[in-house]
């Protein structure tokens, strides 16, 4: 068994990953430790992490060794289905006491264990690493192991401490514990030539559902979901799935890269949010599924089954054009999703006014580029007050986002729909396009917003809460420009290249004092873009906010 | 008198309780321009705002000193240090409350030592109100958290004042506890303002969770009591604490500036709201508004209705201790049997809970306890709606955090329109289930080999 920070270390040199693959070898021996800002950030913990990516495996019980804080507060917060076992549901935790902290954990963890075991014989027992225990030294892996000897029974750990990072790192260490501990265990009953793996879909509010019917009629069988709706022997027979499609790369890269290493089964990223990465997706399962044996006629069937349920998307979209019309959409989102919504948007004809790419690795960005075109409007981190402000002006006439930003929107007295993990509705495959569209067509045109932006009748109209909150914040923006010194001092503050350091004033200066007009220019000047390459469209931006005055002044 | 036992479990499924930290920046968001931190990684915080953000569906203002592994295992210092210069810095908060975790204390940082350390280093914040509070994840629970919290604004916060001062006789400190919304606090404060009283809590949840439309765009709390205003409570002529769990801030403030003060352990059923409405006559000098007259007279009626569905009734109750014992003893009083109540920390109430045996246990306990004794209505946070599906018994949400229904903020159960309310929520779930699931067909008397069947009372 490797250590902890040998596994973070592994994750960290992960091949597969965009990043690290534009880094030396000695920055990829640093890891991501880029350190989070005390007072300044947000965002869960590698724990909470892995715990999101394990536990809509269904029928495992998963035990979460630690205080309360960690399970008590965090149960029951996501809506994964399941087809069968509700166990994972139920919440199970050591809540460690005071007198365990003196004088170790293990005992009640391995006690707790066989509680669980007893109650509710599960096939497997996830155990989550949390910070106190690792603090004080229990070390889950040989309890787990004792259990595992002792009852005959699957125990694995899962080795997440909160404090190793943040909630991406914990996806990946999840995945680290699956191929260490389960993937390649046990053999399925019999294969086929049309097994897959289905990797970093969680099955949210059932959504994988909506696809699942169309592989079952092309006869492709989901050997294993990783983890939706995931069952613990699919999962230790994975291996022998022909091929995989990678649902969230950001999460799950570690699993679908190692299992093509160590299985040979070939993978790929893809989609089933819009139409036509539903599409591209299936066509993919079924090429690389005839590339390891299966018939050739699959395509044929495949693109029968496209064909039509395109028609029959397109057809029910077409309704919702003309309510679109001149719509517009700001999307705060990350990841996968800052890409493949944006397409499905476009579809329906919607405008995007923006999209964020806060948590998007540099192919997202490429993707969202590619759907967007060169001026993609790419919002790196927005404050709340920003994103109120583009409401405002009008620039969007919905926004779409996580629940924890949804007060910027109704506060502002705007439609708002969630597409993060607490949404109530699926929005996969074609059946979730048309359902998304519903969606906003409801949010857009409900009649409350009209009567929810009238002031009250005693109210002055001119002095209503929200004109104040916007002359406050040009206020602050005037006094940070009126004062030499803190707009330096803003302008230094600002990173505009994150890897080789370099602020927003440094690159402006050079701008002025070589006459600049290209990226290219910039980099010789300040050393900046020399890394990953993310701050490309950064640079683009202040190289546009030069110019326009220019423009506007020779016209 | 009940019995109070503590459960043997190794294993806590499905807990009810809640961690203490959560407990105690809960406790800093009724302050006004506050800014709750937890001094842990940034589970400790993420997993607390979602909770808040989901039962209050408001913008909730929390920050975390983002601990890394590192930082946990050198001291942070630094980070504590940086938490608050960020904060202070960017959202310019009025007061920084700062609660410890288990990973904090477990490592053992000494955060009043940090803070005196970051007052040198940083003679600015010399006067600025740093309150901070221990609350290890792995003793006691949310209850806890609040409680200490209070107690410890009332002793870093309220000016001394002398014992023999002059006190301002319109003025009432109320100290709340956390089981009451800011639904309630509204309720309890237009009732203090009928008897021309002018009351001050500690802290005042109805001004930042209420789910008003804020004035100002902020990223602190938008409302509840400042602290400018907590340095004056001394000058009141009383305290009055509602909840047990508030003895502790009510006894703080007595000694700092001696105000005496009164406790009131619940304010849900009507005799506890007649001593209620009784001593604030008394306080102030004034007759009972013709209002509340009129409100008892509901009250009595409400109970006169719901009773016959109320009346017999099997409850499960899972709560916090304070909310517990409200509840439980309000029900008991509509003549329903508190059959199983479970609760997740002790408390002194807890041996007159008006039942057998309180458990303190997890919701695990509840539903197997509610099973084996047949219970027929379920009352507990949303955590619960799981174990009453499965026993297919009515579900009362209650407490925190309840985030699969609306208006978490203003379920009302204080005064006698609170508890009018509620009582008429809990006799039409009953009805409702009945409607749905019990209705009588040809067969349901015909199973039984007992002979003749007596109609039940509620389908007369």
């Amino acid at each position: 068994m490797s250590s902890l920070s040998a596994t973070i270390q592994d994750v960290f040199n992960e091949p597969g990953c965009g990043k690290n693959a534009n880094k030396t070898e000695a920055e990829r021996k640093k890891g991501c430790t880029k350190q989070l800002q005390p007072g300044g950030a947000a965002g869960g913990c590698a724990f909470d992490g892995a715990k999101i990516a394990l536990q809509p495996f269904t029928d495992v019980a998963h035990l979460v060794h630690g205080p309360i804080a960690c399970e008590g507060n965090s149960w029951d917060n996501r809506g994964s289905a399941s087809s069968g076992s509700d166990l994972w549901r139920r919440s199970f935790t050591t809540d460690m006491n005071e007198t365990d902290i003196v004088f170790g954990g293990e005992k009640r963890l391995y006690k707790a264990i066989k509680e669980v075991i007893d109650k509710y014989d599960p096939p497997a027992i996830f155990v989550y690493q949390t910070c106190v225990p690792a603090m004080i030294g229990d070390d889950i892996n040989a309890v787990c192991k004792a259990a595992a000897t002792k009852f005959g029974k699957p125990v694995i750990p899962v080795n997440s401490p909160g404090f190793v990072g943040p909630k991406n790192l914990g996806n990946k260490l999840a995945g680290e514990a699956l191929l260490e501990h389960v993937i390649g265990t046990e053999e399925p009953d019999y294969t086929t030539p049309y097994d897959i793996n289905i990797i970093g879909e969680y099955n949210l509010s059932g959504e994988f559902w909506q696809i699942k019917p169309l592989l079952d009629e092309l006869g492709i069988r989901i050997l294993s979901c990783i983890s939706g709706d995931g069952k613990y022997r699919e999962l230790a027979y994975s291996h022998r799935a022909k091929a995989a499609m990678m649902v969230c790369s950001k999460a799950m890269i570690n699993v679908a890269r190692k299992m093509e290493e160590r299985y040979g089964i070939p993978y790929f990223e893809g989609s089933f949010y819009g139409i036509q990465d539903s599409s591209d997706s299936l066509r993919e399962i079924a090429r690389l599924l005839i590339e390891r044996g299966a018939p050739a006629e699959l395509m044929d069937r495949t693109e029968a089954v496209i064909a039509r349920e395109e028609a029959k998307a397109w057809a029910a979209i077409e309704r919702f054009k003309p309510r679109f019309k001149d719509k517009k959409v700001l999307l705060i989102t990350g990841g996968v999703k800052s890409w493949s919504v944006v397409a499905a948007l476009q579809e329906a004809g919607l405008e995007i006014v923006g999209t964020s790419v806060k948590k998007s690795t540099k192919e997202d960005k490429e993707r969202i580029k590619e759907l967007m075109g060169q001026d993609a409007h790419m919002i790196e981190d927005m404050t709340p007050r920003e994103m109120y402000k583009m409401l405002k002006d009008a620039r969007a006439d919905i926004m779409l986002s996580g629940g924890k930003s949804q007060f910027v929107a109704l506060k502002a007295a705007m439609p708002w729909l969630d597409i993060n993990q607490e949404r109530c509705h699926g929005y996969m495959g074609y059946i979730g396009m048309v359902k998304l569209m519903e969606e906003i067509e409801k949010a857009l045109y409900n009649p409350m917003w009209a009567q929810l932006r009238k002031p009250a009748p005693w109210d002055d109209a001119g002095v209503n809460w929200q004109s104040k909150a916007m002359a406050q914040m040009d206020a602050q923006a005037a006094e940070i420009a009126a004062d030499p010194v803190r707009a330096e001092e803003a302008r230094r503050a600002r990173k505009i290249c994150f890897c080789k350091t370099v602020d927003l004033g440094t690159v402006e200066d050079a701008i002025a004092a070589h006459g600049l007009s290209t990226v290219d220019g910039v980099k010789e000047h300040t050393n900046a873009s020399g890394g990953c390459g993310a701050c490309k469209g950064r640079i683009e931006d202040v190289l546009a906010a030069r110019s326009a005055p220019m423009l506007q002044a020779a016209e | 008198m009940a019995i109070v036992t503590t459960s043997k479990k190794a294993c806590s499924v499905n807990p009810l309780k809640m961690s203490q930290p959560i407990g105690g920046s809960f406790a800093f968001m009724g302050l006004r321009g506050a800014m709750p931190l937890l001094h842990g990684s940034q589970g400790c915080t993420s997993f607390g705002l979602t909770l808040f953000v989901r039962h209050f569906k408001e913008a909730v203002p929390m920050q975390t000193t983002a601990m890394s592994e590192v930082a946990t295992v050198l001291g942070g210092y630094e980070n504590v240090e940086q938490a608050i210069l960020n904060i202070y810095n960017r959202t310019k908060p009025e007061i920084i409350g700062i609660n410890s975790t288990g990973v904090t204390e477990t490592k053992g940082d000494d955060v009043e030592g940090f803070i005196r350390l970051i007052r040198q280093k940083h003679p600015h914040l010399e006067k600025f109100p740093l309150v901070y509070v221990a609350t290890p994840d792995f003793k006691d629970a949310f209850q806890d958290g609040w409680e200490k919290t209070v107690a410890r604004m009332v002793e870093v916060l309220v000016d001394p004042v002398e014992a023999a001062a002059v006190r301002d006789p319109a003025r009432v400190n109320v100290l709340p506890g956390c089981h009451l919304t800011p639904g309630d606090l509204d309720e309890l404060r237009t009732i203090f303002e009928d008897f021309g009283l002018k009351p001050a809590f500690l802290p005042d949840l109805a001004g930042s969770l209420d789910g008003h439309i804020p004035d100002e765009f902020t990223p602190t709390t938008i409302g509840g009591i400042g602290v400018d205003e907590i340095a004056t409570m001394g000058q009141a002529a009383w305290t009055i604490a509602i909840g047990a769990q508030m003895q502790r801030a009510a006894e703080a403030m007595q000694k700092r500036a001696g105000v005496p003060f009164r406790l009131f352990e619940r304010l849900c059923g009507l005799i506890p709201n007649d001593e209620f409405i009784a001593f604030l006559s008394e306080i102030s000098g004034r007759p009972v508004p013709a209002k509340y007259r009129r409100q008892r007279g509901q009250l009595a009626d409400a109970m006169l209705d719901a009773h016959f569905h109320i009346g017999g009734r099997k409850l499960a109750i899972g709560a916090e201790p304070d909310l517990l014992f409200d509840l439980s003893s309000m029900l008991h009083e509509m003549g329903a049997e508190v059959a199983v109540a479970v609760t997740t920390t002790v408390s002194p109430v807890l041996e007159r809970v008006r039942t057998q045996e309180v458990l303190i246990g997890d919701l695990e306990d509840l539903e197997e306890l509610a099973k084996a004794r047949d219970c027929d209505l379920l009352i507990t946070h949303s955590h619960g709606r799981q174990a009453a599906s499965r026993l297919k018994i009515p579900f009362y949400r209650a407490g925190f955090p309840m985030f699969d229904r609306l208006c978490a903020g203003h379920q009302l159960s204080v005064g006698y329109r609170g508890t009018r309310d509620l009582i008429f929520d809990l006799a039409n779930l009953v009805i409702a289930d009945r409607e749905a699931n019990h209705q009588p067909t040809p067969d349901t008397w015909r199973t039984t080999d007992s002979g003749l069947q007596v109609v039940p009372p509620q389908l007369h």
